[in-house]
């Protein structure tokens, strides 16, 4: 028998703590195996979020420094400030870096860091039990829009790729996704390309990820990847939003 | 190169603002890193590290919010080098999130805070208004910040060099305690070359740079299990702050023994006190000062000291608040002095006492 896949040595579990059909636990996943294969375990430093990914030093073997909601692109500005030679990367849920940390993402890309970001879009507050994110479709009921969200009053969801590639100084941004195989290889891709472009200095790059959250949303994990298929890929198109080599 | 070498290990007559020798103080220091957003009256502090820091090679950042810039510090600390930021009240506010999240995971950093009037954007003005919010935590949690209060330029450049070693000594934020006035006065110092005060500070083998050859370090302030995690954290966090009441209390006296009233005041009053103090002395009345160098830890036993020696003697506390500090000192003198003979001149508006309306009082309280 060939063996296809194994646990990557960076990741210390091979079971999580997240609630079935959760994205976190595979982007968690597809960060471990990046981080083996460009072999930058000892150089790299994670910043965790405030949200469902904040224990990200359970399942991921390296340095971690915990960020207050939404500060991690400072925590981390600094972090690199400090240490150019090793790899920083932002891993931010969309309460996080959408909602209370606008200003701390936007002004790191603006200043061009040469940091790697995730931004992990589920349109919910997974971790306070699935209220309304900035990101939260027009319609989706949450528990602080239990009516379903309206344009008006509530605004309409904030796309973050769009919105970032006006800034000169962002250098990559791509929309992915992880609900089905072939997206979640894409992903991977991505990882391994804001990596990279850390690595070779290029300067602020962001991937965000749609991903599922079938307990914040009352959903089955079946519904919920149909949820993003059917209903987000629309609002959030995938594929690369800004490209500058 | 030789020369300058040797300016390096002389002390050096200066002439500066109170902000900028914070500033040249931190070069000294050592501090690497140094983030800060634009506020008066601390503003000269940043204009000056802009230019400096860039002179040496480490990092400057006009950080987007003074919540930014807080972060910032927490980052750069976690990376294991030193760092400092600074502003005024309004932002010190929002710069108390980072610090509780700092204290609880028990970074070292400076943090310098020119005191100007308050609540809300209150005025520019000079203004000691903030003793509750440095001295008592300040965010969320239970946890302490030493607190330097300097009163001249001298003290300006000498407790921020002093800063850094305590924070790095006792791995947790030490804030320095300036107000309008002290921040930008003009006065001449020495500027001293920079000698650690420890012999020794513990290695920070905690910081965050990459775990080649090592288990990976993780700094964090999330302890889930109340019984194994964060009880724990807090008495830790408890006996190190007791320890640290047992070994740093600095105050300054003047005049105490045998005195009839004694003025308590720290930092831009304490200065006002003293002029007005010796004018009264001049007319054959005794009066002394004792002023808190600390304001966290207070110097209780100092205090209670004096009063014990001299049964009779009156206290007036002064501050440019509403009566903050005056909870500490009755605190320490409950069970020594009687209340009545505490007596408390206060001023809100963002400005302050003057030596003739300090005069006044102590002859008020001296026809009592
Ligand atoms: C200052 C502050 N406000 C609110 C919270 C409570 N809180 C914890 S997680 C969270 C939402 C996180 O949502 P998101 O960033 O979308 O991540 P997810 O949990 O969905 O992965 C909130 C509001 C907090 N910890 N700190």
């Amino acid at each position: 028998m060939n063996i296809v896949k194994s646990q990557p040595k960076s990741i210390i579990q091979d079971s999580t703590k997240y609630c079935p059909g959760c994205g976190h636990g595979i982007i968690l996943r597809l960060i471990g195996e990046a981080i083996d294969e460009l072999g930058i375990r000892e150089r790299m430093i994670l910043t965790a979020p405030v949200g469902c990914a904040v224990i990200l030093y359970d399942y991921i073997s390296c340095d971690v420094i915990e960020c207050a909601h939404g500060r991690a692109p400072a925590v981390a500005t600094a972090l690199k400030r400090v240490h150019p030679d090793k790899f920083i990367l932002l891993y931010q849920g969309d309460g996080d870096l959408a909602a209370i940390g606008t200003a701390e993402i936007v002004h790191a890309a603006n200043r061009g860091e040469n940091l790697s970001a995730i931004f992990v879009n589920n349109a919910t507050y997974g971790m306070t039990g699935g209220q309304m994110a900035p990101t939260t479709l027009v319609g989706q009921k949450t528990t602080t829009s239990p009516f379903g969200r309206t344009i008006k009053g509530m605004g309409k969801p904030i796309r973050v790729c769009e919105m970032l590639s006006t800034l000169e100084e962002t250098k990559y941004l791509e929309r992915t996704s992880i609900h089905s195989v072939r997206n979640i290889n894409k992903t991977k891709a991505a990882i391994r390309k804001i990596f990279q472009n850390q690595m070779n200095g290029i300067g602020f790059s962001m991937v965000e990820i749609l991903s599922m959250c079938p307990v914040g949303w009352k959903v089955s994990p079946v519904e919920a990847v149909q949820f993003i298929e059917e209903q987000m890929l629309n609002y959030y198109p995938l594929g690369v939003y800004k490209n500058v080599e | 190169m030789a020369d300058e070498k040797k300016t390096e290990t002389q002390d050096k007559q200066m002439l500066m603002k109170g902000n900028e020798a914070v500033g040249e103080a931190s070069i000294k220091a050592g501090c690497y890193c140094y983030f800060a957003y634009p506020i008066t009256p601390q503003t000269e502090t940043p204009e000056y590290l802009s230019k400096r820091m860039e002179e040496e090679n480490r990092v400057f950042i006009q950080a987007e919010s003074e919540v930014a810039a807080i972060n910032m510090v927490f980052g750069a600390s976690a990376a294991g080098v030193r760092v400092m930021t600074s502003s005024s009240s309004p932002g010190i506010s929002l710069k108390q999130e980072g610090i509780s999240y700092i204290a609880g995971a028990e970074l070292p950093c400076v943090i310098v805070n020119v005191c100007r009037g308050g609540p809300g954007l209150g005025n520019i003005e000079a203004s000691q208004a903030d003793y509750f919010q440095s001295t008592r935590g300040g965010g969320h949690g239970d946890y302490r910040c030493i607190v330097l209060a300097p009163n001249s330029v001298q003290e300006c450049y000498d407790m921020t060099l002093n800063a850094f070693d305590l924070a790095d000594y006792y791995r947790m934020p030490v804030l320095i305690q300036s107000d309008g006035i002290i921040g930008q006065l003009v006065e001449p110092f020495q500027m001293h070359p920079y000698k650690p005060m420890f012999d020794k500070f513990p290695p920070k083998d905690w910081a965050l740079t990459g775990c080649a050859g090592r288990k990976p370090n993780v700094v964090r302030t999330l302890y889930l299990n109340p019984a194994n995690g964060l009880e724990l954290l807090n008495r830790k966090l408890e006996q190190k702050y007791n320890k640290i009441k047992s070994e740093l209390r600095w105050c300054e006296t003047y005049n105490c023994d045998n005195a009839d009233i004694i003025v308590i005041a720290y930092g831009a009053s304490s200065r006002i006190a003293k002029s007005a103090i010796k004018k009264h002395n001049t007319n054959g009345t005794k009066i002394g000062m004792f002023r808190p160098k600390t304001l966290w830890p207070w110097p209780d036993v100092e205090l209670v000291d004096i009063a014990r020696k001299n049964k009779n003697v009156k206290f007036l506390v002064i501050e440019m608040s509403m009566g903050q500090m005056l909870e500490d000192v009755l605190l320490t003198l409950m069970d020594v002095v009687p209340k009545k003979n505490i007596y408390f001149y206060g001023m809100g508006g963002g400005w302050n006492p003057t030596p003739d309306s300090v005069y006044e009082k102590i002859s008020e309280i001296m026809k009592k």
